[in-house]
């Protein structure tokens, strides 16, 4: 769990407005390499928000998001589309899942592949032995993420059937299934019993360490500090706080902003 | 059987006497001017509505019952997969299959050989439809202007130019494929309703511009004398002709089934299923959308244009009343009723809907009522249609077991 000193993710002054309404405002964060870091912040504080307007499903109206996996150039994110962005190294899971519901759990994970694979038209219909050994990559590799996430034994299961806990480490499977140097994930322990919570925990770092930098939005307190290199703050579109579990904890903003304000404070 | 549901079926018996007593009580005999009272349909009406009244309570009744015990049948098109994997079994049936659709035409009269070749083209453009309503799951409406730019590609082109039909199928094809990436590009932010909205409209401008551009199409009095297809310079005679046009469709459903296997299950088919599930996940994956409904317009478009261009030398003559939006509707028929995605469902459907109603003429009048029982029973019986798609299972031998 080295940490380097370059930000694969840096989001400098990112707006976005509905509208009249200011759902982010000026926000700045950055994700290092072999990071976990998490944004925490009450309900319609903007993180989602904010996750869709790193991963192109909205358009920004001003700031930078800019992504350097490592060893590559860095890239400007703003105004690409969602499925470029994912093959420049970032993926996500979703609040509200969206699994593809009426194929297998495999087929599943075979998509996040997708980007990283390129047979067309002619090589579906002719399948010359380069598409078959693409194919057979796919496959295998899908099956070792299913593996890493504890599917294995649901691989031809539709996805529709999966329990809640089972869906959700499936969206974290099809996102690694696209190599992502930076994985953002969207309330992951959101509906999982305590067990499920502690087996997600190893996950995530199991993930930081075979090299993907996470960055979540989660509510389970414990979760997040247990976790988490540093924390991002939000309340209102706005950054509050930023640090460590510790100093974040610590900081009458966030307390503020979590428990409302006492009246003789 | 209970007390409510025979007083249901009683109900149901009198509703459909009293909504079939002007069509099959009252006949007016308009040369003698008298009025005919058939009272004895209304009794077959009355007994026949009230004997499916109960028939259908009881099937929903068991099916109820059926409900929450967990049923160890696997779907009809697993079974079936299981049932001709099996080589003792797959290789008389396949043969079985092939001897009978090659020695069709010889068994039978030309104009039963010409409806089984109408019945092959359908279940090409349902299986070339498939790939756009099943798999990608973009419901298009205006299929059918696809199939007419094939059929008026081969009839102008052979009519102005000379033009064989070898050389047109690929041009139509690629005519084809063009007009679906033309279709494509206008409703790549469409979806749902709005989306078969706009194909329904493309569809209706096609055939309006080929029935009122005169100088173009020869509007509403069509393209004649078109050529049959030759075969290496041969001349053929009207049955020959048929025949060889029957084979013709034999070889393009079978390459059709073969192509379209191959892309359901292949990066682009998954592609069209993530598209068709869920769009913003699949662009989160990776997935291009544009690229992934263009293609998939495009390749669906393909297989219309080419049965356009047969359909054009089947018959010789074409008008753009052939290529109305009842062609659209019944070909996304045969897929809904098929079932989505499966490419045996369409075949099945396509023969269902082409043929049953050549073969219903024995019930002259009633033909199309008959048709349309058989239909609205089937979406009650089997919603998902007659075979379910299946996806491809994969075996794995556990690493850490």
């Amino acid at each position: 769990m080295q940490q380097s000193n370059t930000a694969i993710l840096e989001v400098k002054g990112l707006s976005m407005a509905f509208g009249g309404i200011q759902a982010l405002n000026q926000l700045d964060l950055k994700v290092h390499g072999g990071e976990i870091v998490a944004l925490i912040g009450p309900n319609g504080a903007g993180k989602t928000t904010f996750f869709n307007c790193v991963t192109g499903i909205y358009t920004p109206t001003a700031g930078d998001v800019l992504l350097t996996p490592p060893g590559q150039k860095t890239t400007r994110l703003n105004g690409l589309k969602p499925n470029v962005i994912a093959k420049r190294g970032m993926a996500r899971t979703f609040q509200n899942i969206r699994l593809f519901q009426n194929m297998t759990v495999l087929e599943n994970v075979m998509i996040g592949r997708h980007c990283r694979t390129s047979s067309f038209i002619l090589g579906a219909i002719f399948r010359p032995p380069h598409t078959r050994r693409e194919e057979q990559e796919i496959v295998d590799h899908s099956y070792a993420i299913l593996e890493k996430v504890g599917l294995a034994d649901v691989v031809n299961d539709f996805s529709k059937n999966l329990s809640y806990g089972q869906q959700r480490r499936l969206e974290i499977a099809r996102a690694l299934a696209t190599e992502p140097s930076l994985l953002l994930l969207d309330e992951p322990a959101a509906g999982m019993n305590p067990q499920e919570t502690q087996e997600l925990d190893k996950l995530i770092r199991r993930i930081r360490d075979e090299g993907h930098a996470v960055l979540l939005i989660e509510h389970d307190m414990k979760l997040v500090m247990n976790l988490s290199d540093r924390i991002y703050v939000m309340d209102y579109g706005r950054r509050i706080a930023t640090g460590t579990p510790q100093e974040v904890s610590a900081d009458p903003a966030v307390i503020k902003a979590y428990l409302g304000e006492s009246d003789d404070a | 059987m209970n007390f409510a549901e025979i007083r249901r079926a009683l109900g149901v018996a009198l509703w459909f006497v009293f909504l079939t007593f002007p069509l099959m009580v009252i006949r007016v005999d308009s040369i003698e001017s008298t009025i005919e009272w058939r009272w004895m349909n209304m009794l077959w009406v009355a007994v026949g509505s009230f004997a499916l009244s109960l028939l259908t309570s009881w099937y929903f009744r068991r099916r109820e019952a059926a409900v929450g015990k967990v049923s160890d049948k696997p779907p009809l098109a697993v079974r079936l997969r299981t049932w001709t994997a099996d080589p003792a079994r797959r290789l008389p049936l396949f043969g079985a299959l092939a001897a009978f659709a090659i020695v069709f035409p010889f068994l039978f009269s030309s104009y039963q050989t010409n409806i089984m070749t109408t019945a092959l083209m359908y279940v090409v453009l349902g299986l070339g439809l498939n790939i756009v309503v099943g798999l990608a799951g973009l419901l298009d409406l205006g299929y059918v202007a696809f199939y007419a730019v094939g059929a008026y590609s081969y009839a102008l082109l052979n009519t102005h130019f000379g033009l064989g039909f070898w050389t047109v199928l690929p041009i139509g094809a690629a005519l084809a494929a063009l007009f679906g990436i033309l279709l494509g590009f206008p409703v790549l932010r469409l979806r749902g309703d709005y989306l078969a909205i706009v194909t329904l409209a493309f569809g209706e401008i096609i055939r309006l511009v080929l029935e009122n551009w005169n100088d173009f199409s020869q509007g509403p009095s069509g393209i004649s004398n078109i050529e049959r297809p030759a075969l290496f310079g041969i001349e053929l005679t009207l049955n020959q002709s048929i025949t060889y046009l029957y084979f013709l469709m034999l070889l393009m459903v079978i390459i059709t089934i073969f192509v379209v296997n191959r892309l359901q299950d292949s990066r682009i088919g998954r592609a069209w299923l993530a598209l068709r599930e869920d769009d913003i996940a699949c662009q989160a994956m990776g997935i291009d959308k544009t690229k992934t409904k263009l293609t998939a317009f495009a390749l669906g478009a393909t297989w219309a244009g080419m049965v356009g261009v047969i359909f054009a030398a089947k018959t010789t003559f074409i008008n753009p009343a052939s290529f109305t939006f009842l062609e659209s509707a019944i070909i996304l028929a045969i897929v809904v009723l098929g079932g989505m995605g499966s490419i045996l469902g369409v075949i099945i459907g396509a023969f269902i809907l082409i043929l049953l109603p050549e073969y219903l003429r024995a019930l002259a009048d009633y033909r199309m009522l008959a048709f349309g029982a058989i239909l609205v029973t089937m979406m009650i019986f089997r919603p998902q249609g007659i075979i379910a798609n299946v996806r491809r299972t994969y075996q794995f031998t556990r690493k850490d077991a």
